[in-house]
Order: structure tokens, then sequence, then C-alpha cells
């Protein structure tokens, strides 16, 4: 049986491709589509934790009964990752940028860091935000990078750790340099 | 095993029906009587020693057979309910296996089989005396257990693992008129939960249950009712209960069940007050012979430190179905030196596993399933590190079940030589035909030095991208090996035959989606007498034919017929 995957391809594609996700994650999604078929209980998941903005370019099909995990075992882990994509602030948020027409939705306990969420967003939005300093903010960039907090209010992208961070944010926005420099003066 | 221990041969008893073996040896008096021998074979528990037993002569045959109680059948189609009863007549304790493991998964249709009742139904006429028992993958009725909970009287016992086809009003029955159960476990199935009202349903005078699991039901159960439950059974050793129990309920169940050796607990999620955080840590505290901690559903991890006074004599974590992070997961670890045993979700990482191999020196089972088996796009979870972190810290490990998304032949090789003691291998890469992410070479030399360094390896489960070469690895140096799950693998037909001429103690193989036809499966046909074989539909040329002819040799089939998508052949018991 041919196991026609073009992996050396792919290798040398993947440095120079532009992909939301983690750095040094391994991307290798091509299968041989002899042995994929569709998996009718998967569409829940694919709807929750698959974007299609940032899936590589040939969406994964599924194979029936595989990775060989127990239907009970993957059942009460769906549950639970349903409850917590719901009840947890700072998992996917909107991000909206100031003259962009639609919202993007991100997750953002993808990202291990500040740069890692940056860098995504200005690539999601081709947007220049430049890099943060404690004092003057952003200042400078054409854009700054903001959020809304559990009580509400809007912070600037950067000032507290990363982890206090993530589970603080409940959404995004991207504001023009010229409207944020306030946000800048502490 | 043929052999005579005494050297002589045994009596012929008048009581035993003639035999054939010896009508041409001298018939010398035997050293001892039946009833001897009856009651010498009455202490063997193995099955295998029994089965060896069984094959001695007739006489021996027969003091086993009217001495055996526990009865394991491994394949509920390998031998009919009829030749059961008619060969033993004193059985206490059943274990019975139906579907084939693949419908863990979703591969096997509904209406399959391995339905327990006609079991049932024989067992009323010919073993009332039925104490135990056990079910794996087998469909039971609601009026299965109504029987079983009607007519046998000195019925204790009932073990359910991943079976369906009952509700909650069977367990009613079970719970009303079981007078003498110790022990009701129930786990990993998916039933209609139409209620939690059947633990009411337990006698306000009952209290022998030694052993509860109701953890995978959803319904809300009465707490009081479970709570003087718990109080009333005082040799009560495993509970384990189900998310609707809440800390709060928790703390006072363990404070009426302080002996408890193994425990579930059920969500662990809740707004705890700060009085309420340390009656539980206190209660937790009480538990002094806790061996075996699971459950905690929703676990966040401000509430784990409750966990730490109990967890000295912790020999078995199951974090299977709480996502905790490489940090909080580490902190926990730090309190349990005694681990001999961990199921843990890749939400812990790498960073987690180093945590394993430097906190849990005694530990010899480790399994790591993923929290989200379709993330194909994030590939988060653990990686080959973790695998080799472990293993550099854990040298009795000998029982691995890995769930990754890469791997590598040098890191498997550098595991085994660090734990060359494996028994249990089975390693998931989860995307189908993956080679070594480093080198793009196919698996085979990572499995083939598993098989080549542990030599006592029993059960294999390979994945990746593999040729025939693993298989002839396998074939060469897996001498011990009994267990083998093969999945989008292999090249050709010679693969399966260098398994199955090459593994002498092989009994069971599963294999889906690999290019292997008739010719490689029949190969090894002389095999199938020791060997349960479950072929998947996947394999595109094994087809029905070949499963009639293999069938025609095996004339213990019972009445059902499997379905076609399936090769399965029978063990002579």
């Amino acid at each position: 049986m041919e196991k026609g995957v073009a992996y050396d391809n792919d290798m040398n594609l993947k440095a120079t491709e532009l992909r939301l996700g983690l750095p040094g994650t391994d991307e290798s999604q091509k299968e041989c589509s002899s042995f994929v078929k569709s998996n009718k209980r998967s569409s829940e998941e694919m709807d929750s934790s698959c974007n299609e903005e940032e899936c590589a370019p040939a969406p994964k099909a599924l194979v029936v009964g595989w990775p060989p995990v127990r239907s009970y075992r993957k059942n009460v882990l769906q549950q639970q990752q349903k409850k917590s994509d719901s009840d947890v602030s700072g998992m996917y948020v909107k991000v909206s940028m100031d003259g962009a027409p639609y919202l993007r939705k991100i997750d953002i306990k993808v990202y291990k860091n500040y740069p890692d969420l940056l860098i995504a967003l200005e690539n999601m939005f081709k947007c220049s935000m430049g890099v943060y300093s404690e004092r003057e903010g952003y200042n400078g960039s054409e854009y700054a990078p903001t959020y809304e907090d559990k009580d509400g209010d809007w912070m600037l992208v950067g000032d507290v750790p990363w982890d206090m961070f993530v589970t603080s944010c409940k959404r995004l926005r991207i504001m023009k340099g010229s409207e944020a420099k306030g946000l800048g003066c502490q | 095993m043929q052999t005579d221990p005494n050297g002589t041969n045994p009596k012929k008893s008048k009581d035993s029906p003639s035999n054939s073996a010896n009508t041409e040896s001298t018939q010398l008096p035997s050293p001892f009587p039946d009833e001897v021998l009856e009651k010498v074979l009455s202490f063997l528990n193995s099955d295998k020693d029994r089965s060896s037993v069984s094959l001695v002569c007739k006489d021996w045959y027969n003091a086993e057979r009217w001495t055996r109680t526990k009865l394991f059948i491994g394949n509920c189609y390998s031998v009919s309910p009829e030749i059961v009863a008619r060969r033993f007549s004193k059985i206490k304790s059943v274990t019975l296996k139906g579907k084939p493991r693949f419908s863990d998964f979703n591969l096997v249709p509904q209406n399959w089989g391995a339905d327990v009742h006609y079991w049932l139904t024989m067992f009323a006429n010919v073993y009332p005396f039925l104490e135990e028992l056990r079910l794996k993958r087998m469909t039971v009725s609601d009026e299965s257990l109504e029987l079983l909970a009607t007519a046998f009287p000195g019925f204790r016992a009932l073990s359910l693992m991943s079976c369906d086809g009952f509700s909650t009003d069977g367990l009613k029955a079970i719970a009303t008129h079981c007078r003498n159960l110790t022990e009701l476990d129930i786990q990993d199935t998916d039933i209609d939960d139409f209620s939690g009202g059947w633990l009411s349903c337990f006698p306000e005078n009952f209290g022998s249950l030694e052993v509860l699991n109701f953890a995978s039901l959803d319904s809300e159960v009465n707490f009081d009712a479970l709570e003087r439950l718990v109080s009333r059974c005082r040799s009560l050793r495993v509970l384990k209960v189900n998310k609707s129990i809440t800390l709060v309920q928790l703390q006072r169940l363990l404070l009426r069940a302080p002996q408890l050796m193994e425990l579930g607990t059920g969500s662990f999620q809740e707004e705890l007050l700060l009085g309420q955080f340390g009656d539980l840590g206190n209660a937790f505290g009480n538990c002094k012979n806790l061996q075996t901690l699971s459950g905690l559903w929703e676990v966040t991890s401000i509430y784990l430190p409750v966990l730490y006074a109990a967890c000295a004599s912790l020999t078995f974590l199951n974090l299977s179905y709480a996502a905790l992070r490489s940090v909080e997961f580490g902190n926990l670890l730090a309190h349990c030196p005694n681990l001999r045993r961990i199921w843990v979700l890749d939400t812990v990482e790498d960073k987690g596993l180093e945590a394993v191999g430097s906190s849990c020196p005694l530990l010899e089972e480790l399994r790591v399933f993923p929290a989200d088996p379709y993330d194909q796009n994030l590939h988060r979870g653990v990686t080959e590190s973790g695998f080799v972190a472990v293993s550099r810290g854990c040298s009795k490990l000998h029982y691995v079940l890995y769930f990754c998304w890469q791997m590598t032949n040098a890191a498997v090789a550098t595991i085994v030589q660090n734990c060359p003691n494996f028994t249990h291998f089975r390693l998931c890469i989860m995307n189908p035909g993956r080679p070594d992410y480093l080198t793009n070479e196919p698996m085979d030399e990572a499995f083939g030095a598993v098989v080549k360094t542990c030599t006592k390896l029993q059960r294999l489960s390979v994945s990746g991208l593999l040729t025939d070469l693993t298989f002839e690895y396998i074939g060469k140096y897996a001498k011990n090996l009994e267990t083998l799950s093969v999945a989008f693998a292999g090249s050709s037909d010679r693969a399966m035959q260098f398994v199955l001429e090459g593994c002498p103690k092989l009994r069971k193989l599963e294999i889906r989606d690999c290019p292997f036809g008739n010719a490689a499966l029949l190969s090894g046909l002389e095999k199938y007498e020791t060997m349960r074989s479950r072929a998947k539909k996947g394999c595109p040329t094994f087809c029905s034919h070949s499963l009639i002819a293999c069938k025609k040799d095996f004339s213990d089939f019972a009445e059902d017929r499997p379905p076609r998508c399936f090769g399965r052949v029978g063990l002579s018991n």
C-alpha cells in the first residue's frame, strides 16, 4: 500500500510558511486519502476547535475509530472541553481592529507569551504594533493592542504577567496608535 | 503440559468413565484417592494451571472440572453455554468478555451481539449458587439484571465494564434484591441514566458493600441515602462517586469512611469557603489507607492541595479525566513518592512528565491519554522528550500507553535502553503512518529496538510509518509476545507471515487498515487454535470466505454468527 505522504515537500516549505501557531510545532496534515474516512461523531468537535481561518490549507478528514481512545473517555473529555470553553474567560476571544469591517476570534491559550501573541495579531491583521515598553507602551507604532479585562476595563496588553493576562482577558481590540497614546502613560 | 508428576499412572477410579489413554498401560493404584486429588486441585486458582491440569489424563480432567469454581471466558463466542454447563458443575464466579476491543472505538456495529441473557438463563438453571459476575464489552439488558437479582440468592459481586444495553432501572433491581451484595462496579459504561434513584433502593439495613463504583453514571443520586449507605458499610474499601457529588459532600463521605483504599472523587470544581477548604484537607488527611485516587473531574488547581495529606500512601493516581497543567501536576507528584501507576492527560506536557521522572522512582506503569484526540492543527500534548524523561527517572517502568503526535527512532531506542523490562509497550502516534519526524524514516527501528531489548514483552501496539521490517523484527525477537495491535502499517503479506510464524505465544491479534490478504492471515491457521484474532474490515482483501474456512475448524462455535467484517476465530477452552 502506498504511503504517499509528501513529508519531504512539507519540511522544505515549513520554514517559510506563515501560520498562526506555536513556533516549532510540526505540521504534517497531508495524509494519504485512501484510509481517511469521515467520522460522523466529530462534527461538534470540529466546530469548537477548528477555526477555519487558522487551519492549514488542507483541513484533515478524520479516520473512524482513530486514535484508539475509548468512546466513553472521548465523550467525557469533549463535554469537559465544551464546559471549560464556555466557562473560563481567556480562551477564545474576539479581536477587533479599528477600521476593519469584521472581527476575528483567536484562542489565546495557544500562545506561550506576549511576543507570540503580538506576532500572530500582526500577521492576522497585517498591521505593525512594534515593541512594548513599560514606560512608553507601544508609542510610535501604528497600532497598539488593548484588551478588556474581567472588570470591564480597557488595559494595555503587556503590563501584567502573561498567565494573569490569559485568565483575565475577555476580548482584544487593536487600537490606532494615535488613540492609544493616552493608555501608555502610567 | 502433559507430564505426570508422580511418574506413575493415576488409578482408574470406579467413578470415572473408562480412560482410553490408559488402556495400554499397566493400571497401577494411584498413590492417593480421588478425593485427595480434588482437594489438592481445589487450591488451583489460575486458569492456565487448570487448563494444563485438565490435559494430563481423564481422571485429572474430571477432578479439575468438578473442582473449578471460577470460570473465565475471554471470548463469549468461543464456547457455548451448553458445553460449559455440561463440563462444570460448581461454578461460583464467572468472567465473560464479549465484543472485540474495536468496539471501544466505535468500530463495531450496534447490534453485533455478545448478549449475556442466554448465558444467564443457563446459569440460573445450572449454577443457582453463582456469586460473582464480571462482564466486559457485553450487552446486558434490564431484564438480564432483574434475572440476576432474583435468580441467585447468594449473589454478591457485579462488575460491568464497557457494557451497554441496560438502564438505571436494572440497577434498581440489583440494589433492591441482592441482600448480600459486596460489589457493584460499573465502569466506562454508557447507559440510559434515567435517574439516580437506584441508589435509594438499597434497603436501610443493608450494609455489606465493599466496592461501590458509579462514577460513569451521570444522574444525581440522593446524597442522604448515599451518606447513610456509606456509614452502614463498615467494610467499604472502594468508593467511586459520580460528578454529581460536590466537594462538600465528598468531605462528609470521607468522614464516614476513612478506611477507604480506593477513592474516586466527584466534581472538583466548586467555590469553597476557606473553612470548607480546611475541612476537606483534614478529611483527606484522615484517610491513611488510600492507595488509589481517581475522578477529579473539572479540577481547578487551587484545590489540589487538599489532596496532599492523603498522598503519601498512594500507589495509583488516575488523573485521566483531569486536565492538569505541568506545574500543578508536578506539585502534586512531589507529595506522592510511592506511586507505582500513573494515568494522566497530555495536558501536563513534557514538563509534567519530567516531574514524573524526578518524583516517582518506583513507577511501574504510565498511561498518557490525549485530551484532544482530534486536535490536529495545534498538536499540543506530549512528545518524545517527555517519554525519554520518564524512562530516565523510572527504571522500573514496564507498562506504558503513550499517545503523542511525534516520535523518533532514536528516542524509543533510548527509552528501552533505560527501561529494558517492558512487558506492555503501547505507543500510539496519532497521525496514521507518521514517520520519524526528524529523519523522515519509518519507525521500524524503534519497534525493532523494543523487541530486541525487551525480552519479556507480552503486549505491543505499533504505530507510525512501518514497513514489513518491523514485523520481521517482531517475528524474530518477540518470543514472549501474546498480544499485537497493528494499524495502518506494513507493506505486504510478508509482514503477517513473519509474525505468525515467529511468535509462538501470540494469542491476540488486532489488525485494521493494513494491506494483509487472505494468504497472510491463513498462513498461520494452525496458530488460530491458540489465538483470538480480530481483523477489521479495512484490510482490503480480507473477505468473509476465509472466515468461513477458519470457522469450520472450530465446532465449538455458539449459535450466533459474527458479522462479516470481522475475522473471528475461537479459543478452544
